[in-house]
């Protein structure tokens, strides 16, 4: 396919990873922040081309993996209710919640379907109007103008039975948050292209300068890595912290301005918590005033379930970027993709699931 | 891809050409898309046109690397 398949030839791969090679003198952490861009890393062994001491961090950038647990608690409650249909996107179905997954709850006969966009589940609403309908809104920036227009268009076509369960996260405050954590090791961030297609990167200037690291606006495919990961180093070994912008066929500086209107015509930043790390503040996007009807957690009164996350999964450091998944002992053995501890195992953005995928080892 | 629900911007919705797997999308996002452009889409919404002078531009930088090569190694 055009636009995809000339980005992963072999050869010019090998060509950046030679320059990359060339211009390496020291060792460098780097954190791809996004779960797109660790699945690609992983399965087309990009980080196996560059230079031994150039580590790549695997960053919390997998919607998934971040969403607390007790929000999973939450959706599964709202789906066990008589008359709702919940809706969501396939990858939140095998979620382990604090006792079991949408896809048991399934199976036990609750109404749960997924779905392709959330458009599709404005129009299941209009189409079973004695039904309650339920979105489950998980995402970055790049999800949500998706979200932000289906709770638009329920409320002009004034849909009484439709609700969301949101859990939206924001990528520049979880940067902020790893940066500003004693413990970080991150000295350069790749940052997630498709978030930048809708966001634009102007929110990356001062991060660049408080904190000054590099941050390089990268896409998916492994030339559009290797050409981020390229422009990261040229940076680091020249002292320079700069915002750049690698994937410029897909992101302007000022991003997508429709869907930036819509979102925060919908959504107010709020306080998220992330599944593995904590609350972090202002890093989520939740309903603004005129909207909130349409929350779900109040529409059926299950805002307030606070649970503990098990304590033998290490997702958390993983998500930070302080282990690896093969440091975990239940790694691959009692931890699986069909049996996940953790939210790292279950989406195959994850780094947990990457790794049980192409590295078994 | 082929646009319906032109009139109102929020409702224009195209057919997204994968390879051969043709999806609907939104084209909220992105008024100024036209047939034949090439898209990015998530959750099916167009997010962003896809720049085409813009995507050349890595393939001429590893074209100019190339040629940086060839001199170094021409010269004694």
């Amino acid at each position: 396919m055009r636009y995809l398949d000339e980005y992963r030839d072999g050869e010019l791969a090998q060509k950046l990873a030679a320059e990359i090679h060339r211009v390496t003198t020291k060792p460098w952490n780097i954190m791809e922040v996004c779960g797109g861009q660790t699945h690609a890393i992983v399965k087309f062994g990009i980080d196996e081309l560059l230079p031994k001491h150039i580590t790549l961090i695997h960053g919390p950038g997998c919607p998934v993996c971040v969403t607390p647990l007790e929000v999973i608690d939450q959706a599964l409650a709202i789906a066990a209710r008589p008359g709702v249909i919940f809706t969501s996107f396939g990858d939140m179905l095998r979620v382990p919640g604090s006792t079991t997954d949408l896809l048991a709850a399934k199976a036990k006969g609750a109404d749960v379907r997924i779905v392709y966009s959330p458009l599709d589940a404005v129009k299941l609403a209009e189409d079973n109007p004695a039904r309650e309908v339920v979105f489950f809104g998980v995402g970055f920036e790049t999800t949500a103008p998706a979200t932000a227009l289906a709770v638009f268009q329920a409320a002009q076509k004034g849909l009484n039975n439709f609700s969301m369960l949101i859990s939206h996260v924001l990528v520049p405050p979880a940067i902020e948050a790893l940066m500003s954590s004693p413990a970080c090791r991150v000295q350069a961030f790749l940052a997630a292209g498709h978030v930048c297609a809708v966001m634009g990167y102007e929110e990356y200037f001062p991060l660049v300068k408080k904190y000054h690291v590099p941050i390089v606006v990268t896409g998916f495919e492994p030339l559009d890595i290797l050409q981020g990961v390229l422009m990261t180093v040229q940076q680091l070994e020249t002292g320079r912290a700069e915002v750049e912008n690698q994937y410029r066929r897909a992101v302007r500086r000022e991003g997508n301005q429709p869907a930036q209107a819509l979102i925060r015509k919908v959504f107010r930043v709020v306080p998220r918590k992330w599944r593995g790390i904590g609350e972090i503040p202002l890093s989520g996007l939740g309903l603004s005033e005129p909207y909130a009807r349409f929350a779900a957690e109040l529409k059926f009164g299950v805002a307030e379930q606070r649970v503990d996350e098990p304590a033998e999964c290490i997702a958390g450091l993983i998500l930070q970027g302080l282990k690896k998944p093969h440091d975990c002992a239940a790694f691959g053995t009692r931890c699986t993709p069909e049996h996940p501890f953790g939210a790292t195992m279950v989406s195959s953005e994850g780094a947990c699931a990457a790794y049980y995928r192409y590295r078994r080892r | 891809m082929s646009i319906t629900g032109a009139d109102d911007p929020l409702t224009r919705m195209g057919k997204i050409d994968f390879a051969g797997v043709v999806k609907q999308a939104s084209l909220a996002y992105v008024p100024e898309v036209q047939v034949g452009d090439y898209v990015i889409v998530h959750v099916g919404f167009a997010l962003s046109k896809v720049d085409e002078a813009e995507a050349q531009k890595v393939f001429e930088y590893l074209k100019q690397m190339d040629e940086l090569g060839d001199l170094k190694e021409g010269t004694p």
